[in-house]
């Protein structure tokens, strides 16, 4: 049987195609981390923050972080009796230098450590045009540099405003749950530094996390969990003025 | 038999449109990096590269292999579980190099306040004082030793 040109023509598509694949080769394999038998999150007992900001000084240094930007940041709530639905709220500086004394001790005072919720269903990863943020398979969401165009979509798209452009890079950047570190067993760098234990790093997939256990004994809130995002990073103690 | 006049140029107009797609296939085949969509829309070697990035915080495991001494200090008093890098700050170039890099000496009167300074944010049952009343500016550690703070001894007499 001989092919005409125009057979020929048809056929190379498909050739071009399966050549692809024959150049994408098989997946490299991580010789001491396997990313489908984890699942993280992060646990903040808000009954334990003390605002002192080691957390927020911590990612700084770890990550490179320029300064006014924040991967993760520390409010402080003031709610009066008269008016819980309208909490006062500052974070001088992020919470990296503490916290002057409070203007007014009466109502409720407390700390909020925020930082990326690492959402199972994160807005923010499925209005990338262009492929450069997304959910990791064990669960963080993370940004590929080389890709992102600094559209700035996903900064509009986080509903907990977590994420900002770099000045440097004009790339977006936000919390990588300190990326580096977990594959290789370490800890985060705020969950290191934080002197009272309020922020716990939590695999989920880990039947012998200590997590599993405190999910089941407390009553665990997540931020906005209206908005559907599968948030990951557990609050203990919030309290409903917490937006 | 022609099916209508000229239509010798539809067959050339394919020809075009399909060396265009052939060209398109080829040219994303070379363009779009291999791992791309190995685990979703996205280039899989972009974990790796994140995962690349060194540490700064070493980790208290990394430092109580060699300070056991500090950790026997600590291990009965109120900051047992508190992480050395908390106060010490990032350790891992100390980590690498411990002969000529030395963490830098911390001054207490700053750094206690940072956690104990009195604050009504700060939950009610953590120990705070407001230093200007608590030491009229007199470092923490001329009376606490700060990997054990409880003031024990009678020697330190009227320290508190």
């Amino acid at each position: 049987m001989s092919i005409s040109r125009r057979h020929m023509l048809l056929l190379l598509p498909a050739a071009a195609v399966s050549w692809k694949h024959v150049l994408a080769g098989t997946p490299e394999s991580s010789p001491n981390y396997t990313m489908s038998q984890h699942w993280w999150g992060m646990l903040i007992d808000l009954t334990k923050c003390i605002g002192c900001g080691n957390c927020v000084r911590a990612c700084q240094s770890e990550n490179d972080v320029p300064d006014g930007y924040f991967r993760t940041w520390v409010e402080r709530y003031h709610v009066s009796d008269y008016d819980i639905e309208n909490p006062h709220v500052d974070s001088p500086d992020g919470g990296k230098k503490g916290f002057p004394p409070a203007k007014d001790d009466s109502g409720k005072n407390f700390f909020v450590p925020k930082l990326c919720n690492h959402c199972a269903e994160s807005p923010c990863t499925q209005v990338c045009p262009v492929g450069a943020t997304f959910i990791s398979p064990d669960g963080v969401v993370l940004i590929d540099k080389k890709y992102c165009l600094g559209c700035r979509y996903c900064v509009q798209a986080c509903p907990y405003g977590c994420r900002f452009i770099n000045p440097k890079t004009a790339t977006a950047e936000k919390c990588t749950l300190c990326y580096h570190r977990i594959t290789q067993g370490l800890t985060t760098a705020c969950c290191e530094s934080c002197p009272t234990g309020a922020r716990q790093l939590a695999d989920l997939k880990n039947p012998n996390d200590p997590i599993h256990e405190f999910l089941k004994t407390h009553s665990v809130q997540v931020l906005k969990p209206y908005m559907a995002t599968h948030s990951k990073v557990f609050y203990n103690g919030l309290d409903g003025s917490v937006r | 038999m022609k099916a209508f006049k000229d239509s010798g140029h539809l067959f050339r107009l394919a020809a075009v449109f399909a060396v265009g797609i052939l060209l398109f296939v080829v040219m994303r085949s070379f363009l779009v990096p291999k791992s791309f969509g190995q685990y979703g829309h996205y280039r899989g070697d972009a974990m790796s590269d994140i995962a690349a990035r060194p540490v700064s915080f070493a980790g208290h495991e990394t430092c109580e292999t060699c300070h056991t001494d500090v950790l026997d200090k600590k291990k009965d008093g109120k900051h047992a579980h508190v992480n050395c890098e908390a106060c010490h700050g990032p350790q891992a170039k100390h980590v690498e190099d411990p002969g000529s890099v030395q963490p830098p000496k911390l001054d207490t009167a700053v750094l206690c306040a940072r956690c104990h300074e009195a604050n009504a944010a700060k939950p009610k049952n953590f120990p705070q004082v407001a230093s200007a009343d608590h030491s009229s500016g007199m470092p923490c550690d001329s009376c606490h030793q700060p990997h054990s703070p409880a003031i024990v001894s009678p020697a330190s007499g009227d320290a508190k």
